[in-house]
């Protein structure tokens, strides 16, 4: 009795000796890397001079948070998880499925359907605004992108780095058209997909060959080349410039968003201007597509020509020789993942009012693509989860006033956002490397539905 | 000659410029079972992928029920109902038995699929144990069990093996090959097979083919094959299961 908790006592003791000599030890490997990144900084100064900035109560702070950091993470951290592993390796794993992961879909459809009214009573209707627009129609949009792309990545596995081109394509086609011929938004909504759809062909046919990193560098190319000639093709796109003064769409026709409108919105319920109303149908019109996409994801994984799309990642070869085109089975899988960015390009132009390049860059492409990863390739509620804690996550960076205490006036959280992002994508990949979910669900089954799960296969594969 | 399944007369088939079949003939009748033997490079395998026109023959031809198949497409020489479990089985390893068995039935749209994998699941009872489990998973006993049953999901008229028994312990290749026996016997099902494992595959077949370097050097019934001196000291001498 007395020698086991002698054992647990110099067990407790050396436990906090390593966790202290590894804090100190992380807070001089922090030094040593920030010492020229944080400590010092270059500015001009009003007469154009270089000045050397010292900045060590910045990088005081930084040493300290990766030393302490590293001392709770010896000292309680991992002791807590290796105790929470042995723990739940013991207790049976059978246990039944809670109530709220059964029904995750439905109650976050739910959640989504009450949160542009919930926003309105908590902050008003112009305080709803930000809440409604910068998180709400900013996620979803992405959403949808992301399960765009899904059908093209996580479905038949060709792996596209120019997905931004479609997005550009279906975002241009209904500025340019609207504008020209004065066509409305909802003549305009399957239009643009269907021109996104047909450049998806057009990509689809010279990369029918390809795979992998070579697919990749093609489409990659594919995108720059679509952006490139909307910045040279002037006379057209208006170049740099961008197209501006882009028509906002109207409830069918029946209410209208324009202030000066005899049908306006506002004024037919009698409700005092604001843009909010507008943000709130545009909220609803993006949930609805976003829900869209998502519907005939799921339908089409049924069909025959979903299931030859998985069959086609998982192996092209015993696809031929099942007789299934693989040509036309390509092709689909790009145009009507491409068809998707072109609904999402001509909401962004609605919701935006002005469209240029620079919004077509190769980063959108890879953000789109860092969410299918992280979601978990061909997972709907991983990708949507993805999207939430990534693109939600940056946005609330712009929130993080309060950090300006503590770094300095000049400190703007936003410029954080890569390296955040950088680090969220690495812990994803260490603790969860195939996706939030990783694991499919089976598409047909005899008596149970059993999700299949990730584990013990190869990374991409599982 | 009107019982003549596949007939391949004369092909020549180059990777490149070099020449992997030299004018090969070969024919399978109706009912049969006919192996093709072989060492490693002879040739075996390139010839069952020619029959599937990937790659294609450059010269000579491939005809298939009486109809010249030599420059189709692979899927549609698929859809004229010759099924292959290929070389590595080249299961889908993300989906399950029973998606993978869907897979196989793609040609009908799923129209004789219920039927069709009762079937499958009497002939290899372990696929059904098996049947939400990832293709993957599986053993590779198993996965090659799923890879000839998806292959006979299309209801094929020939059914090309490409060695069923690679890397499969004796005791798993002889259950393999008791149900193409059995297949063969009950259904009339025609099979073509290539196999390494020489003394099995010619105790199987009605007929077989030896190969080398791209040319068949030798034909006959399996009983005569097993038998030719030759073939017991280049094959089987040291071989034997």
């Amino acid at each position: 009795m007395s020698i086991t908790t002698n054992t647990n006592e110099s067990a407790g003791g050396n436990l906090t000796a390593r966790a202290l000599r590894e804090g100190i030890f992380a807070g001089i490997v922090a030094l040593g890397l920030f010492v020229l990144f944080v400590g010092l900084e270059t500015t001009q100064n009003i007469r154009n001079e270089l000045v050397l900035n010292q900045r060590w109560g910045l990088l005081a702070i930084f040493v300290i948070i990766a030393a302490v950091g590293r001392f709770l993470t010896v000292a309680y951290f991992q002791p807590s998880m290796a105790a929470r592993k042995a723990a739940a390796s013991k207790t049976a794993v059978d246990t039944e499925e809670s109530f709220f992961k059964r029904n995750f879909s439905k109650i976050a459809i739910a959640a989504l359907l009450i949160y542009p009214p919930l926003m309105v009573m908590l902050f008003g209707v112009q305080g709803s605004l930000k809440w409604v627009d910068n998180f709400g129609i900013q996620i979803l949009i992405y959403v949808m992108l992301a399960w765009g792309l899904n059908i093209v990545v996580g479905l038949a596995g060709l792996l596209d780095l120019g997905y931004v081109a479609f997005y550009a394509v279906g975002a241009y086609s209904y500025a340019l058209l609207s504008q020209q011929f004065g066509f409305s938004f909802w003549l305009l909504l399957p239009l643009a997909g269907i021109l996104a759809a047909f450049w998806g062909m057009i990509l689809g046919f010279p990369v029918l060959r390809l795979k992998g990193d070579y697919l990749a560098i093609v489409t990659l190319a594919f995108g720059e080349i679509i952006r490139l000639v909307l910045i040279n093709w002037t006379e057209v796109t208006r170049g740099t410039f961008g197209v501006s003064g882009i028509p906002k769409a109207s409830v069918f026709g029946i209410w209208s968003f324009d202030v000066s409108a005899p049908n306006n919105f506002a004024k037919a319920f009698g409700l005092p201007m604001s843009s909010a109303y507008y943000k709130i149908f545009l909220f609803y019109l993006i949930l609805a597509l976003a829900l869209l996409t998502a519907y005939v994801t799921i339908r089409l994984r049924r069909m025959p020509i979903g299931r030859a799309w998985e069959a086609l990642r998982e192996d092209e070869i015993a696809c031929r020789s099942l007789g299934i085109n693989t040509v036309t089975t390509k092709l689909t899988a790009f145009s009507i993942g491409a068809m998707f960015g072109g609904f999402a390009g001509s909401f962004f132009a609605v919701r935006q009012g002005f469209v240029s390049p620079e919004s077509f860059v190769f980063l959108e492409s890879a953000i789109i693509l860092a969410i299918v990863v992280l979601g978990g390739m061909g997972s709907l509620v991983g990708i949507a989860v993805a999207a939430v804690v990534m693109v939600g996550g940056t946005e609330l960076l712009r929130e993080m006033t309060f950090l300006k205490a503590v770094f300095g006036p000049d400190f703007t959280p936003e410029l954080y956002r890569m390296l955040i992002f950088g680090l969220a994508m690495v812990v994803v990949m260490v603790w969860k490397p195939r996706g939030f979910v990783g694991s499919r669900e089976p598409t047909a089954f005899l008596r149970e539905r059993k999700a299949v799960s990730g584990s013990f296969t190869k990374e991409g594969h599982g | 000659m009107s019982d003549t399944l596949l007939s391949v007369q004369g092909v020549e088939t180059y990777y490149g410029n070099i020449r992997a079949l030299a004018g090969v003939n070969v024919e399978v009748k109706k009912g049969e079972i006919v192996s093709l033997i072989g060492a490693n490079g002879a040739g075996k395998s390139t010839l069952m992928m020619t029959v599937c026109g990937s790659p294609q023959a450059r010269t000579g031809s491939v005809i298939f029920d009486g109809e010249d198949i030599t420059r189709l497409p692979t899927h549609l020489i698929a859809r004229r109902r010759i099924a292959q479990s290929p070389e590595g089985r080249r299961i889908f390893p993300r989906m399950t038995v029973y998606e993978n068995l869907q897979m196989g039935a793609s040609l009908d749209n799923l129209k004789y699929f219920n039927e069709d994998v009762e079937k499958i699941f009497t002939l290899f009872p372990r696929l059904k144990e098996r049947q939400s489990q990832r293709g993957g998973t599986l053993s590779g006993g198993e996965q090659q069990m799923l890879s000839i049953g998806r292959a006979l999901m299309a209801r094929p008229k020939l059914l090309l093996l490409d060695e069923p028994s690679l890397g499969l312990a004796p005791l798993i290749v002889k259950g393999i090959f008791d149900a193409i026996k059995k297949l063969n016997q009950t259904e009339g099902l025609t099979v073509f097979l290539v196999e390494q494992n020489a003394f099995a595959a010619l105790k199987l077949s009605d007929r077989a083919y030896v190969m080398v370097n791209g040319q068949v050097t030798m034909s006959g019934s399996g009983k005569e094959l097993l038998a030719n001196p030759e073939v017991r000291a280049a094959y089987l001498e040291g071989g034997r299961h």
